[in-house]
């Protein structure tokens, strides 16, 4: 038998003589393989089993998100199957774990995979190979795919955001600032007229945009259509207000996509200049919807719904930089991305990463940002990101510190919830965001001098000052469960 | 009424100081800068009148402000905008607008329905101070 000194087994009949091998011998651990431009590039965090030896581990993840099976087939032979194999090529501990530390061992373990693997312009074959069956694996207790490094002839694949963030601002005529948007409340249960009044409110008051709610979609109380015919009257009776472009999210999300067509033709034949779906409709529906979205020019809206469950856990499941790095691809133009500041999970470091994602043309590497490779994006379409979940007026200075510009800023709560009543919700919002941008831009530390620069503009605009006043206590400062680990002199990203 | 286009549309009108920082902010980070005035505040008129072409490489906001005169003087009473253009690579589109100028008088919008099958209706937003064409003097 030869052995190599990473385990590998060469002499093909020992490889294949049947039976059970170990993943590294059947050649899944190559330590000394150099990733091609090409390949795709995965780093998982994995947490082996007690006993287990962790470049076995990195192996079995490379072997079963591949060719692997539990036993040798002598039907690899039939292939090039070094080619098809998965290859675990590095293996670093997470800091802050195994021995010495209160938390059991994880491991960074990099794979790299040719991109023969994977069908052209399709996220669903790609996710049923990375994280198909390998996230049942039992020899790990978890694994979460942290980030990916897309090979540039595997993005051109794809058409991506059906309008993107340069051309929405072309349509909409909104330039140099945050877009403002609110979703609709209550949740549930108004009727289409009493829903389309909060809406008109919204527009009236200052929103750019304003949105329906993930769980929106056709119930006893407001069926789709009326839903959709009121919103559109209370878009285009504001926009009359106004003078300015206005829209309405209009959710499409439906059991079937013959249901989610049917919603989006009839959005385009009120005047919608955009539709929303939620992250739990799946890849696939994502990427046909996105196809309809371009050929007849409506700005495609995400709402993650959902995410959380890939998410959340720090050492199980899908980071949130790889769900939108497939979301770029497969075409969104709009993505909830955290807020940080708000009342859902963000540390404000790896939420940058998730905006830098969505609007880079290269994204490079910062592991303080949680991004492990540099990708580039091929002039692929922009993603907007969105703000929203629990923020409010006063906390305007802090989101245009951490995201800039392009950005929908979404206060739902912070709109309708305000006791000057809806519109003076909106103003209030609108006012903090044109005093902010503009201090910036004249060269102000918004950072520190943000609520200064607000209560200014709260002295000549009564709905922001009742706005800061009535939030003034409210933040969520909770400890984030997902925060990038890391040594902070980074080595080589591949 | 009062039109909301622009990014300062809900600030108080911006003094000429204050759009001197504005131009200083979009030259500092290399932007051109351009003029525009139209009649017409519909909110789908994308082309405004050029007053002149974009000033590329400028170094000095005070260059914009004088053209921002001779256009008010030229154009009163009407609507003039301040833009800023950024020709990177993935932007090559406006980043900056804001509205400096507006007539006297805005009249609105009237809103127009066409009541078609079922329940659906067709908008036309219509901008009266379109009503008399260019042609029409003031008074």
């Amino acid at each position: 038998m030869s052995n190599l000194t990473d385990g590998r087994i060469t002499d093909i009949k020992e490889r294949y003589k049947g039976g059970v091998l170990k993943y590294k011998q059947m050649g899944y651990w190559r330590p000394d393989y150099e990733p091609k431009d090409t390949d795709f590039i995965c780093v998982f965090r994995i947490t082996p089993q007690e006993g287990v030896d962790p470049e076995e581990a990195a192996a079995a993840v490379a072997g079963e998100s591949s060719t692997a099976t539990w036993t040798v087939v002598w039907t690899d032979m039939l292939t090039a199957y070094e080619d098809y194999q998965g290859k675990a090529y590095r293996l670093d501990a997470v800091p802050g774990t195994g021995v010495g530390t209160d938390k059991e061992a994880q491991y960074f373990a990099y794979i790299a995979y040719d991109i023969i693997l994977f069908e052209e312009g399709s996220i669903a074959n790609v996710t049923a190979s990375l994280i198909g069956n390998v996230f049942s694996f039992k020899p790990l207790k978890a694994a979460r795919l942290e980030d990916i490094r897309i090979p540039v002839a595997y993005v051109k694949t794809f058409k991506g955001p059906p309008t993107g963030i340069i051309v929405e601002r072309e349509r909409l005529d909104k330039y140099g600032r945050p877009l403002l948007g609110a979703t609709m409340k209550p949740k549930l249960g108004l009727s289409g007229k009493n829903y389309g009044r909060v809406v008109y409110e919204g527009l009236t008051g200052g929103l750019d945009f304003t949105k329906d709610d993930e769980n929106i979609n056709s119930q006893p109380f407001m069926h789709w259509r009326d839903r959709f015919l009121f919103c559109m009257e209370a878009v285009n009776r504001a926009q009359a207000n106004s003078g300015e472009i206005k829209g309405h999210y209009l959710n499409i999300t439906a059991a079937t996509m013959e249901d989610m067509y049917e919603r989006a033709e009839f959005a385009k034949e009120l005047g919608s200049n955009i539709i929303m779906v939620d992250l739990i409709i799946g890849w696939t529906a994502i990427q046909s919807i996105s196809n309809w979205a371009r050929k007849n020019d409506m700005i495609l809206h995400m709402h993650r719904a959902g995410h959380g469950t890939y998410t959340r856990q720090k050492n199980h499941g899908v980071s949130f930089r790889v769900m939108a790095k497939w979301l770029r691809l497969a075409g969104v133009d709009h993505l909830h991305a955290g807020t940080a500041v708000g009342k859902l999970e963000g540390d404000p470091m790896t939420v940058q990463g998730y905006y830098n994602v969505c609007r880079d043309g290269v994204t490079r590497q910062d592991l303080a940002r949680g991004i492990f490779f540099d990708q580039d994006w091929a002039d692929l379409r922009k993603v907007m990101p969105v703000a929203s979940g629990g923020i409010h007026a006063g906390q305007i200075h802090q989101l245009l510190h951490l995201f800039g510009d392009d950005v929908v800023m979404q206060f739902g709560g912070g709109t309708i919830g305000h006791p000057g009543g809806i519109q003076a919700g909106a103003t209030a919002n609108r006012v903090g965001i044109e005093a902010m941008v503009k201090a910036r831009n004249e060269g102000r530390d918004i950072l520190n001098e943000g609520p200064d620069i607000l209560r200014q503009a709260a002295k000549w605009c009564k709905p922001l000052e009742q706005a800061l006043e009535t939030w003034k206590d409210v933040s969520f400062n909770y400890t984030s469960t997902d925060t990038p680990d890391f040594v902070t002199t980074p080595t080589a990203s591949s | 009424m009062h039109i909301t286009q622009g990014q300062f549309s809900f600030l108080p009108p911006l003094t000429d100081d204050e759009i001197r920082a504005q131009v200083d902010y979009a030259i500092s980070k290399g932007w051109a800068v351009a003029i525009e005035w139209t009649d017409d505040p519909h909110p789908r008129n994308v082309y405004w009148n050029m007053w002149g072409t974009p000033m590329f490489e400028i170094k000095d906001g005070a260059a914009a402000l004088f053209e921002l005169q001779a256009c008010r003087k030229a154009c009163p009473n009407t609507y003039i905008k301040v833009n800023a253009f950024d020709n990177t690579r993935g932007v090559e589109s406006t980043v900056m607008s804001f509205i400096v100028n507006q007539p006297v008088m805005e009249p609105g919008f009237g809103l127009i329905r066409q009541e078609a099958a079922g329940r659906t209706i067709r908008y036309t937003t219509r901008p009266y101070a379109t009503e008399r064409p260019g042609g029409y003097s003031n008074d």
